[in-house]
C-alpha cells in the first residue's frame, strides 16, 4: 500500500539511458504533454492530468504489462496497447477513455473482481486498495460470474513474517512485490508459482516467509496494489490519516520516512518516495523496527542516586538537573577545571550534538568532549582531511550507479547499509565490476545476480600493506594517471610517495606473505581498479578499527588518487558510517580538537568568532579523548562526565577498563531512553527522547542533512535538545532556544560549509548536502570537482606496521567482529522490537577446520579467551571464515564481546582496534546468563510493535 | 594517566612519521600531531617521561617530544 499521499506516475520517470536528454512532445486526450525521451505513454498521461487506470504499474517499478487495464488507442494504429509498456513518441495522439476502452476496462476489472470482495468495507487496506479504486474508476458495479466457481477464497494466510501478513485471498497476482523484491531489493526471495488459475505468488520455495530468503525490507508491502500484503499495524489499528516526514534513527544511510499516524499514534513508517538517500525504500529496521520507541522500558521520568549501589529514586527534573550541576560545580572546584567532560552519540541530532560541544567548551570551560565517531570513522576525518581537505565522503550515494568497478573493502553493505546495497546491487546486476576484500565472505561475494570479479580473503589487520600492493601496481605497470595528478595532485608529496610505493616491501608478492592473498590475485584486482574508468572505494569500519585505520584510509586516497578516480560521479573514497548521525556529529564540533566544520581550537580568529557569539572564553588547548578520558578517570583527575545517548560501558573496548573508570567517577549523567549498561555506574540519569518524539537534522554518509520532525510527543516530557540546554542553565550558562531551528541558525552563522543551511531550505529542498554557502547554494553532490578543498591533493606514506595484537600459542586465532542486518549496534533499540525473531543471540563463526582441531561441534558453547578477557557464545560452524580466524556480532551484552576486545587504538586518532583480537577458542560448559531464544523474542516487544 | 600507554600511543605516532625521509620534518610532524591531538596533561607527563626516559620512547618521538618542551613550541 502506497504512502499516505503519494501520487503514482505508473512508470519511473527518464533521467538517461538511450536519447538521454531528448524532449518529445505529443497530444493525450487533445492535451500537449512534453516529457523526455522513453517515458510511459502512462506517465506521460498522469502528468497531463489524464491518470490511466493501472494495477501492475507503480512507478517505483519497470513496466510489466500484464493487468490489462492500462489500455489505450493510439491514432493511426490497431489495437489496444498497454500504456504502461508504450514509450511516448513525438506526435503521438492518444486517447485513454472511448466505449471500447471502458467496455474492455470493466471487463478486466470484472475478471479481477470475480476472485476478490468487491464490498470495500472488506478491504482491510481501507481506502487505499488500488483494486477498489480501479473498479470505480472503470465504474464497474457488478461481477456477472455467478458465486459459487473457482476462488482463492479459501487460501490460508501467512502471518509468520512479525510485521507483516501475505493473504493469497487477497492477491491479484500482479507480481508487484516479485519485482519490487528482485528489481528494488535485489534479494529475488519471492515467486509467482503455478500456471493459470493456480498462479500463486510465494515466498522462497514455497515457504513461510519468515523460513525463506525474505530480508523484511517491505518492498513488497509498500507496493502491493490491494490489501494482501499489510502490515499488522495497519491491520491492528487501522489506516493512518497524515503523515509526518522524517529521517530514520538507524544506520548512516539515512532514509526519509513518512511516519503514518492515527491520531497521535504512529501506525506505520513508510520510506518516502522523493527521499533522496533512499528513493522510496527501506530495510527491516527503518521500516518495521521503530517499536522501541514506545516500549516499556522507556525511561519516563528522571532519576538520581548518591551512589551507584544505591536504588534508583524517581525526581522531577528540576530536582535531577540541580543535583545534577551542582555536583558538576562540586567535582570542579574540588579537581579543576579539565575534570569534567561530556560525549555524544551519533544517535543525537546535529544540534543535540552541537549544544553538548558548547556546554562542554563554554559552561564546563575545556574541550573535553568527544563523540562515539571516536570508535568508528575518526580515522576517516583524519586521512580524509589530510588527504583532501576535508573529512567527508566524496559522493552522493546515487554516484554509485555511474561506477564501472566498485571496490568494497572492510563493509557489509547488504547487512549494515542494507538500503545502499540494493542500489549498489542495481549497479553490479547492470554490469559493473567488483572486488570485495574482506577478511570474511560477505554475502556480496555471491549473491543472486551478483558475484566478484576478485574476492581478497585477507587476514585481519593487513589493509595496508593490500592497499599498498594495489598501488604498487598500478605505479609499476604504467596504469597511473599521469595528468590527473600532475593536475590535481602537490608534485613534491606525490614524488616521495611514488619512491616509496615501487619499492620492493610492497610488491604483490611481498603482501601475499602478510595478507595471504595471492599477488596474482592483487595484481588483477590492481589492473581492473586502474582501468575503470570509473572506479568506487566503499569501506566502513574494517578500515577504520585498526590500529592502521588513519593510514588505511590515507592509502585508499592515494589509491584513488593515482588513478585519478576523484572529482566526478561514479568515483570516489566512500565511507559508509555505521550510525544515522556519525557525519554531523563530526561535523558540529563533537572533537575535542576541533570546533565546527572541522577547524583546530588553537586557531585564535576562529575562536574569537565563537567567543563572540558564546560570550565566553574558550580554551585553545585540544581537550580529552574518549579512551583518554577513562585513564584521566583512573588517576583521579578525571571525575564527572554527561553523557548523552551513548553506552560506552557496552560499546567501548575493554569493558573492564571502562568500568573501573565510570566507577571511579564522583557524578556520572547519563541520558538516553534506556537504563543501559552505562548507567549502572550513573548517579543521575536523565529520560531522553528518541527520533520519534524531536525535531532537528541528522547528516548521512553522503553528507546529506536531512530533517527529522517531532512524530509525537516526548514520553519524558522534554526534546533532548531542551534537556541539555535545562543543565546548561542550571549550571548558570544560558541556553534559551526556542526551536532547534535556532541551534542551526547558529551553526550555520558559525560554520563556512553550513552557512546556506537553514531549517527554510531544508524544507523546500527536503534535503542539502554540505558544503552548503554562496558557491553551493543547494548543497553539493560530489565533492573535490574542479580542485581539493585543500588545494593540491596530498599524497600521503602509508608503510604497513603490523599491529602489536598477534596470535601466539596461547591464543592462535584472531577474532573479527561485524553486523548484522535485522541488529544494530549494541543492539539497545532491535532487541526491543520483532527484529530479535532473526538474531536472538551472537554466535561465533569458526571455520570447520578450526572447530574439528578444537571438538566444537555447531551449536556448541566455546569460551573466547583473550589477553583482555573470556567470553562464552555458542559456535557455528561455517566456512565464510578462513581458518585461522573467528568472527562475532556484538548486539547482545549478554555476548560480551568487548570484554575481550583490547586497549589497541589507531595511532593517529585512538580508535579502537576493535578488528583484530587474539583469541583462543574451546568448548565449555559455562552460560553466560542470558534468556533462551524463545524467550528473549517474547520479551522483546510486548506491545507487538 | 598510565605511562606506559602515553608511551606507547606516542611511539605509533612515532611509527607513522618515521617513514618521511626527510628526518626533520618526521621529528616536527611528531610534535605537531602530539600539540594537535593531545591533551596538556597528557603531554606534560611525556615530557617529563622523555626527559628522564630508558630507551622506552623511540629515539624519534624522545626528540620530538622533548621539543615540545621547548618554550617556543609550548604555546
Amino acid at each position: 500500500m502506497l504512502a499516505i499521499d503519494d501520487h503514482d506516475l505508473g512508470t519511473p520517470e527518464r533521467k538517461s539511458g538511450a536519447n538521454c536528454g531528448a524532449l518529445v512532445t505529443l497530444e493525450i486526450d487533445g492535451r500537449s504533454v512534453t516529457v523526455a525521451a522513453g517515458t510511459s505513454v502512462m506517465r506521460a498521461a498522469a502528468l497531463a492530468g489524464a491518470a490511466i487506470p493501472k494495477l501492475c504499474a507503480t512507478d517505483s517499478l519497470e513496466p510489466f504489462g500484464s493487468c490489462r487495464l492500462c489500455l489505450i488507442e493510439i491514432d493511426g494504429r490497431k489495437g489496444f496497447p498497454a500504456s504502461c509498456t508504450t514509450p511516448a513518441e513525438a506526435g503521438m495522439k492518444i486517447r485513454t477513455q472511448s466505449e471500447p476502452l471502458g467496455r474492455l476496462r470493466r471487463n478486466v476489472m470484472e475478471l479481477y473482481m470475480s476472485d476478490h470482495p468487491l464490498d470495500p468495507f472488506q478491504c482491510k487496506a481501507g481506502g487505499r486498495c488500488e483494486l477498489h479504486e480501479m473498479a470505480n474508476v472503470v465504474g464497474l458495479t457488478q461481477v456477472r460470474y455467478a458465486a459459487g466457481g473457482r476462488t482463492h477464497s479459501d487460501l490460508p494466510a501467512d502471518a509468520s513474517n512479525p510485521y507483516f501478513t501475505f493473504d493469497p485471498a487477497r492477491c491479484i497476482v500482479c507480481s508487484r512485490c516479485v519485482r519490487a523484491c528482485d528489481d528494488v531489493q535485489g534479494t529475488f526471495a519471492l515467486t509467482i508459482e503455478g500456471r493459470g488459475f493456480d498462479s500463486q505468488m510465494t515466498a522462497g520455495q514455497h515457504e513461510r516467509y519468515i523460513d525463506s530468503e525474505c530480508v523484511s525490507c517491505g518492498a513488497c508491502v509498500q507496493a502491493c496494489p490491494t490489501d494482501a500484503l499489510m502490515e499488522k499495524t495497519v491491520l491492528a489499528s487501522g489506516r493512518a490519516d497524515r503523515a509526518v516526514v522524517t529521517t530514520c534513527g538507524y544506520c548512516g544511510v539515512g532514509c526519509s520516512f513518512k511516519a503514518e499516524l492515527r491520531g497521535d499514534e504512529v501506525v506505520r513508517m513508510v520510506p518516502n518516495k522523493d527521499g533522496l538517500p533512499n528513493h522510496g525504500h527501506s530495510c527491516v529496521k527503518g521500516r518495521f523496527a521503530w517499536g522501541y520507541a514506545i516500549h516499556p522500558d522507556r525511561v519516563r521520568r528522571p532519576m538520581m542516586r548518591k551512589t551507584i549501589s544505591d536504588p534508583w529514586r524517581e525526581v522531577g527534573w528540576d530536582e535531577a538537573l540541580g543535583y545534577a550541576a551542582s555536583e558538576l560545580k562540586r567535582v570542579q572546584a574540588k579537581y579543576g577545571r579539565g575534570a569534567l567532560g561530556g560525549i555524544t552519540s551519533s544517535r543525537c541530532t546535529n544540534e543535540e550534538a552541537y549544544l553538548v560541544q558548547k556546554l562542554v567548551r563554554a559552561a564546563f570551560g575545556n574541550n573535553n568532549v568527544d563523540t562515539c565517531a571516536r570508535v568508528c570513522h575518526s580515522p576517516t576525518g583524519y586521512g580524509l582531511k589530510t588527504a583532501f581537505g576535508t573529512p567527508a565522503g566524496t559522493q552522493d550515494f546515487d554516484s554509485v550507479i555511474e561506477a564501472d568497478v566498485i571496490l568494497v573493502i572492510g563493509a557489509n553493505p547488504t547487512e549494515g547499509h542494507p538500503v545502499f546495497a540494493s542500489i549498489m546491487k542495481r549497479r553490479l546486476r547492470n554490469g559493473a565490476r567488483l572486488i570485495v576484500a574482506d577478511p570474511r565472505a560477505i554475502e556480496l561475494v555471491r549473491m543472486p545476480h551478483v558475484a566478484a570479479d576478485y574476492f581478497l580473503q585477507l587476514t585481519p589487520g593487513t589493509n595496508v600493506a593490500l592497499f599498498n600492493a594495489l598501488a604498487h601496481v598500478i605505479v609499476t605497470e604504467g596504469l597511473a594517471d599521469e595528468k590527473f595528478i600532475a593536475e590535481r595532485c602537490d608534485p613534491r608529496e606525490f614524488g616521495i610517495w611514488r619512491k616509496f610505493i615501487v619499492e620492493p616491501r610492497n610488491s604483490p608478492e611481498a603482501a601475499e606473505q602478510v595478507t595471504g592473498v595471492a599477488a596474482d590475485k592483487i595484481r588483477g584486482a590492481a589492473r581492473l581498479y586502474a582501468r575503470g574508468p570509473n572506479s568506487a572505494i566503499y569501506y566502513g569500519l574494517g578500515v577504520t578499527e585498526h590500529s592502521q585505520g588513519s593510514t588505511a584510509v590515507l592509502a585508499m586516497a592515494n589509491l584513488a588518487m593515482v588513478t585519478g578516480n576523484l572529482g566526478r560521479p561514479g568515483v570516489g573514497v566512500n565511507p559508509l558510517r555505521g550510525q544515522n548521525n556519525v557525519q554531523g556529529s563530526n561535523d558540529v564540533g563533537s572533537f575535542p580538537h576541533e570546533l565546527t566544520g572541522y577547524r583546530h581550537v588553537s586557531d585564535p580568529v576562529l575562536r574569537a568568532e565563537f567567543e563572540h557569539e558564546w560570550g565566553v572564553t574558550i580554551d585553545p588547548e585540544p581537550g580529552l579523548r574518549i579512551p583518554n578520558m577513562f585513564d584521566a578517570a583512573l588517576d583521579g583527575s578525571f571525575m564527572g562526565i554527561y553523557i548523552e545517548g551513548e553506552d560506552i560501558a557496552q560499546s567501548d573496548p575493554n569493558s573492564q577498563h571502562v568500568a573501573a573508570a565510570l566507577g571511579a567517577m564522583e557524578i556520572v549523567i547519563v541520558h538516553d531512553i534506556f537504563l543501559n549498561e552505562t548507567a549502572k555506574y550513573a548517579h543521575v540519569f536523565l529520560p531522553g527522547s528518541s527520533f520519534l518524539e524531536k525535531n532537528g537534522t541528522f547528516t548521512n554518509a553522503e553528507r546529506r542533512i536531512s530533517p527529522v520532525r517531532k512524530v509525537m510527543a516526548p514520553l519524558a516530557g522534554k526534546e533532548d535538545w531542551e534537556v541539555t540546554c535545562a543543565l546548561s542553565n542550571a549550571l548558570g550558562y544560558p541556553m534559551n532556544y526556542a526551536h532547534p531551528s535556532e541551534i542551526m541558525d547558529e551553526i550555520a552563522r558559525l560554520t563556512p560549509t553550513f552557512a546556506g543551511v537553514s531549517y527554510a531550505k531544508l524544507d523546500r529542498l527536503g534535503s542539502i548536502q554540505w558544503p552548503c554557502n554562496d558557491a553551493a547554494p543547494d548543497g553539493t553532490a560530489v565533492m573535490h570537482t574542479g580542485q581539493f578543498v585543500r588545494g593540491k591533493g596530498r599524497f600521503m606514506l602509508s608503510e604497513y606496521v603490523a599491529t602489536d595484537e598477534r596470535t601466539s600459542a596461547r591464543y592462535p586465532l584472531i577474532l573479527t567482529t561485524g553486523r548484522i542486518l535485522s541488529q544494530y549496534n549494541v543492539g539497545t533499540q532491535t532487541r526491543r522490537t520483532r527484529n530479535v525473531v532473526w538474531h536472538a543471540e551472537d554466535r561465533l563463526e569458526i571455520h570447520p577446520h578450526d572447530a574439528e582441531q578444537r571438538g566444537v561441534r555447531d551449536g556448541d558453547w566455546v569460551e573466547v579467551a583473550s589477553r583482555a578477557g573470556a567470553i562464552a557464545l555458542r559456535a557455528t560452524i561455517t566456512e565464510r571464515v578462513a581458518p585461522g580466524v573467528v568472527y562475532t556480532t556484538f548486539h547482545y551484552p549478554e555476548s560480551g564481546a568487548n570484554v575481550v576486545t583490547t586497549e589497541n587504538s589507531d595511532w593517529a586518532t585512538n580508535c579502537p582496534e576493535y578488528k583484530v583480537t587474539a583469541v583462543q577458542v574451546m568448548p565449555t560448559a559455562r552460560r553466560p546468563e542470558r534468556l533462551p531464544p524463545d524467550r528473549v523474542i517474547a520479551a522483546a516487544n510486548p506491545g507487538g510493535r | 594517566m598510565e605511562i606506559h600507554h602515553l608511551v606507547k600511543m606516542a611511539n605509533e605516532i612515532g611509527g607513522y612519521f618515521a617513514a618521511m625521509p626527510d628526518h626533520e620534518e618526521a621529528v616536527s610532524s611528531i610534535a605537531q600531531h602530539l600539540r594537535n591531538f593531545w591533551e596538556p596533561r597528557m603531554r606534560r607527563e611525556l615530557i617529563a617521561y622523555a626527559r628522564h626516559d630508558e630507551g622506552n620512547l623511540k629515539p624519534i618521538v624522545r626528540e620530538a617530544v622533548l621539543r615540545l618542551a621547548a618554550p617556543a613550541a609550548n604555546s
